[in-house]
């Protein structure tokens, strides 16, 4: 329990019901987006298809992947571009 | 499913020992004692049988599920009717057999006898886990109850659950948040129910809160579901439950216990409460 001097100057550890609520707000994202491989998959197969109507892409070298950024859940998705179509 | 009028609902969380069965049994007794259902209560826990314990019941098995599939004992003369109330009976869970003993199609097969004797309510106690035991308690049920506690394994379990439950088309589940302490959530020292439901998403629809009381321990050490029991806070949280699951609109329990003011001394002072 934080006490009254704590909170009057504001050194403010966090309550444990905050901590345990962003703790476990990660990690529910992580697990549900780690459950849906097949979703996973097509979230890959759809960026490919809106990016290949501009960009030659390296397929084999597409990664998708959910990270754990800044206490935050981060969809990345490294894609190397081959050449751009020049219209 | 055979007959519309009856509701075939599942009980699970997931984790394990978070109160499924108290749940059950007094979701049970409350419907049935005080509502004037006819409720079976399925324990689908095959291997670790224990709604018998929570209903007073254990000295009247002679038949369980195990030999009803298996075909030594007709569904009628495996259940037991409640002494205090005919309208309650339990299926009780085989103690000899793991969850193989019983397939999905055997229970739905159960089930639909069941709707046929008239029952009501037929409510099933899953086990812990998402494994056969899981899919078995699952199969015939087409609404699902989720208990949680306030507390972070607990939810994560759950959550877990309501995604396996989706799968199952069992879509919407009910939420009861079971364990909380007023004085802790008053503080800031544990998820509130609001918490918990904002992790899990609105597709769960809170159906009760169950504040932690010892009356949980002395009914379960008698029998005697504390639903039955008048004067306790977690009792007329259960009958609540019951009554908004037959559709009713019931405000939920102000939980708040006033803070004490010598705990408020220790506060201003930084003492722990």
């Amino acid at each position: 329990m934080r006490s009254l001097f704590d909170r009057l100057f504001g050194r403010s550890d966090k309550s444990t019901k905050d901590v345990a609520k962003n703790r476990l707000r990660f990690v529910l994202m992580h697990d549900r987006a780690d459950i849906s491989a097949p979703m996973m998959d097509q979230i890959r197969q759809e960026i490919l298809a809106v990016l290949s109507k501009y960009v030659d892409i390296d397929e084999q070298a597409l990664d998708v992947s959910v990270e754990r950024v800044d206490g935050g859940v981060v969809l990345a998705a490294s894609i190397p571009i081959l050449r751009v179509n020049a219209k | 499913m055979a007959d519309s009028n009856s509701r075939v609902i599942v009980i699970t969380s997931g984790k394990g020992g978070v109160g499924k069965t108290t749940t059950t049994a007094n979701i049970g007794v409350a419907l049935s004692h005080h509502l004037g259902e006819k409720v079976a209560l399925i324990d689908a826990d095959i291997g670790l049988r224990n709604l018998d314990l929570a209903l007073g019941l254990e000295n009247r098995i002679v038949y369980d599920i195990v030999d009803v599939v298996e075909g030594r004992a007709k569904l009628r003369q495996a259940l037991i009717k409640s002494k205090s109330n005919q309208n309650l009976a339990l299926l009780p869970a085989a103690q000899t057999r793991d969850k193989s003993a019983v397939s999905p199609s055997q229970m739905i097969q159960i089930i639909q006898e069941l709707q046929e004797e008239g029952y009501t309510y037929i409510l099933i106690d899953c086990p812990a886990g998402i494994e056969q035991g899981f899919r078995n308690a699952t199969a015939g049920a087409t609404e699902a109850i989720v208990v949680t506690n306030p507390e972070m394994s607990s939810v994560r379990d759950a959550d877990r659950i309501i995604g396996l439950l989706e799968a199952q088309e069992l879509h919407s589940p009910y939420l009861i948040v079971n364990r909380l302490r007023p004085k802790m959530v008053k503080q800031q020292e544990m998820l509130a129910v609001e918490d918990v439901q904002d992790v899990l998403g609105s597709n769960v629809r809170l159906l009760g809160v169950i504040p932690e009381d010892e009356v949980i321990i002395t009914s379960t050490n008698r029998g005697e579901p504390a639903a039955l029991l008048e004067g306790n806070l977690a009792g007329q949280a259960y009958r609540n439950i019951a009554r908004r699951l037959k559709g009713e609109t019931v405000p939920f329990l102000n939980l708040d216990e006033k803070t004490g003011f010598f705990d408020r001394i220790k506060s201003i002072f930084g003492g722990k409460r």
